[in-house]
């Protein structure tokens, strides 16, 4: 047949045919006959860029990043055997966070699988459940339907990663491929996109009616794509109700509007956690009542009526039991109840009373820390970084524990996709591979990665990635030599038994910048921070910044797991050290 | 808003899947990873071209968690419909069993009785032993079962539920 192909070269075109520009991955022996159709590509404008990562982990988490930065799907390239189970972290991770990625693994031949072969593992089986989907091509004729099929499943609905696992002969193999219309349906999976149009009228209704209304916003509208945080923004306008928003969801609704509440939850505001719990309606726009948002469940929000919006039907009553559930894309619904209520021409409400009592919480400057003339106090490191760059709207990467939450607290986002972090599996080591596929999606974005000293060293190989790529790639690094996150719930739930959580053995992280041909800057004394910064900042090429803070800075406020909103921690002074075996038991 | 306990009740649910190889693994995975009850799962493909499967599950739990599993359920990519069948109206459900008896004598004769009553076939025989095919509702099993204990009942095997609503329209 005259487009009769090999199955790495019919991967590599059905890639191209969907626009891939770039893949992150690393080679391998099951793998060996696609990265031979990688550098046999024709060269040009269409050729698929290969990034080499330093371990399949870090593909994964670059090709996050780039999802994340840039609203496309991320493409992952691996090997069978430890190239999938390292790529496994960063699947789990991208199922949690809802973002697109196609995975491509190699797999041993067909003839070999079940022996175990050398490098082979059940890849299908150990993703079966931290992916959205997961496919393994046995047939070559059915590979390029497969790809086809596995973006339109990552990228459409609530987005998710999906796996192709590809045995090495299937990849050798010849078949015709032909390049699917685009009016192909699938079969069984078919996304609700919009929402029921009753649900929609009561919702307004229900809108128009409330006396205390709060947006509570997510991941789901980043998701969705700029539209939506531009008619959250509208429908914001038209009603007037304060918006805050979960950890995934920042920046869909700018940080500096006078009806921002900052992030609710755990390490939220004082004001958006008591505008849930004194609230009338409470609308969750593309949220999922997460743990760490709700609190103790049977004391979240006992005032409020609630409507949930969500792509995944599974997302309604999962945790919460609401009024009015609407199963459908987020934008798109908004964008119908913003019709809507123009339509029906409901005045802007009187919400005077009700942001009076927010500006009682608001007074409580819940994110006040103490300062330091000797120390650099880590949230005023953050709220430097940010006076330092926000003129250049960045986009923030993180790692996971306490410098994710200063950051998220004291960094302000004005626009979606600019805020890259972990946060349904919360995984340390994130932040700089992220950052690294954000900067290939965005060359000339200032790109930096706010770490701590404990998280960054878990894919800290990524820096080479960064050198040979010239990525100009800025990692911030709060060192206060603990596993920060960790000894504060020891300080909280433990007495302050310490148990393992601190830094020993360092590395020179200036060293080891150099050591990688990167910039290192080390800040050590308050009147250092802003000359360090600028320094970071003027350079070309990647910097580590060691950012020396103060050790046993704990971050607040806190509400504790599981406590109620109107239970926050809000300064040091007001932690008890120990706690019973029911409060220890919880995450 | 309170979420208060509620009783387990047992639902009986039919859903069709792309009958694709590891697709029992992908729905009892789901059940095992988010702590839900399967009591019973019968599956088998129904469609002319075996491209469907039917697959009835036994489940049971509060109201609010099996309003979660046929979620859970519907969201896979693989599943095509997910029906409650004991909340859409009236089914029937039966199953097979085979039931290994032993013995002489009067449990032997009483075994042959009770199948009678039972409607239970004699699949095979020995001068020591009964293979009685039995179908029925699962509380039917579950008597006859418990009956042919006391008369030297030795091995059971039953096919798990299969399910369909009552009337004249399909799934």
């Amino acid at each position: 047949m005259a487009n009769e192909m090999t199955g790495a070269d019919m991967l590599i075109q059905a890639l191209t045919d969907l626009g891939v520009e770039v893949v992150f991955g690393y080679p391998g022996g099951a793998v060996l006959p696609i990265y031979d159709a990688l550098f046999r590509q024709p060269e040009g404008r269409r050729a698929i860029r290969h990034i080499l990562v330093r371990q399949e982990g870090g593909a994964v988490h670059a090709a996050e990043g780039y999802a994340r930065a840039t609203g496309k799907p991320g493409v992952v390239l691996v090997t069978s055997g430890p190239g999938a189970t390292n790529a496994v972290t960063g699947i789990a991770d991208a199922m949690m966070d809802s973002i697109p990625l196609v995975i491509i693994t190699g797999q041993v031949p067909t003839a070999l699988i079940g022996t175990d072969a050398f490098q082979e593992c059940d890849t299908i089986g150990i993703t079966r459940h931290c992916t959205k989907h997961n496919y393994l091509v046995k047939d070559p004729a059915k590979l390029g339907d497969v790809v086809h099929e596995a973006f339109h499943i990552a990228t459409s609905g609530r987005p998710g990663p999906v796996v192709i696992d590809l045995p090495k002969d299937v990849q050798v193999a010849s078949a015709p491929y032909r390049r699917p219309t685009a009016t192909t349906t699938h079969k069984s999976y078919r996304p609700q996109i919009k929402a029921d149009p009753a649900a929609v009228e009561t919702a307004v209704e229900m809108l128009a009616a409330a006396e205390r209304p709060v947006f509570y916003t997510g991941g789901g509208i980043i998701n969705s794509g700029p539209g939506a945080a531009q008619m959250l923004r509208e429908l914001q306008r038209l009603t007037g109700a304060p918006v805050t928003s979960t950890l995934m969801g920042l920046g869909a609704f700018p940080a500096s509007h006078p009806a921002w509440l900052g992030m609710l939850g755990m390490h939220g505001t004082y004001e958006a956690n008591l505008a849930m719990s004194e609230a009338d309606l409470i609308v969750n726009l593309g949220a999922r009542f997460d743990d760490r948002v709700t609190g103790r469940l049977d004391a979240f929000a006992p005032r409020a009526r609630k409507i949930h919006v969500d792509i995944d039907r599974s997302s309604i009553n999962k945790n919460v039991r609401v009024e009015l559930g609407l199963v459908g894309d987020v934008g798109r619904v908004m964008e119908d109840m913003v019709r809507l209520w123009k339509a029906r021409q409901y005045p802007a409400q009187d919400l005077t009373p009700w942001f009076a009592r927010l500006d009682e919480w608001r007074a409580k400057k819940s994110l006040g820390f103490p300062s330091s003339a000797t120390e650099i106090m880590p949230q005023h490191a953050i709220r430097r970084l940010w006076e330092a760059t926000k003129h250049r709207a960045p986009i923030i990467t993180t790692e996971v524990g306490q410098h994710q939450m200063w950051a998220a607290q004291h960094f302000g986002f004005e626009a979606p996709n600019k805020w890259l972090t972990s946060g349904g599996l919360g995984t340390m080591g994130y932040g700089l591979p992220a950052a690294i596929g954000a900067q290939i999606g965005f060359p000339d974005a200032l790109v930096i990665d706010i770490a701590g000293e404990a998280s960054i060293q878990m894919n800290i190989q990524e820096m080479a990635t960064a050198t040979q790529y010239r990525l100009p790639v800025k990692v911030f690094i709060l060192n206060n030599e603990y596993m920060g996150m960790v000894r504060q719930w020891q300080d909280l739930t433990y007495a302050g038994r310490h148990s393992q959580s601190y830094s020993d053995s360092l590395p020179d992280f200036v060293k080891l910048a150099e050591a990688y041909g990167w910039g290192g800057i080390r800040i050590e004394r308050p009147d250092e921070l802003d000359d360090g910064i600028e320094a970071m900042l003027r350079a070309d090429g990647p910097v580590m910044v060691d950012c020396r803070v103060a050790k046993l800075a704990n971050c607040f406020p806190m509400i504790p797991s599981g406590a109620a909103h109107t239970e926050m921690i809000l300064h040091a002074n007001e932690v008890s050290g120990e706690m019973d075996d029911e409060a220890k038991a919880l995450v | 808003m309170h979420i208060r306990p509620e009783a387990a009740e047992r639902h009986t649910l039919a859903v069709t899947v792309d009958n694709e190889a590891g697709i029992l693994a992908r729905i009892a995975g789901m059940f095992s990873a988010r702590g839900y009850n399967i009591e019973s799962l019968t599956v088998a493909d129904v469609t002319e071209d075996a491209s469907v499967s039917r697959i009835t599950i036994v489940t049971s739990g509060a109201p609010a968690t099996i309003e979660q599993i046929i979620a859970q359920l519907d969201r896979l990519v693989p599943v095509h419909r997910v029906v409650d069948l004991t909340d859409t109206g009236p089914h029937v459900a039966r199953e097979m069993a085979l039931v290994k008896v032993a013995g002489t004598g009067d449990h032997r004769i009483e075994a042959l009785r009770l199948a009678e009553v039972y409607r239970a076939r004699v699949v095979d025989a020995t001068t020591a032993s009964f293979i009685f095919e039995v179908t029925g509702g699962p509380e039917k099993i579950d008597k006859f079962t418990e009956l042919m204990r006391e008369v030297g009942l030795v091995e059971v095997a039953r096919t798990g539920v299969a399910a369909i609503a009552r009337g004249k329209d399909p799934l």
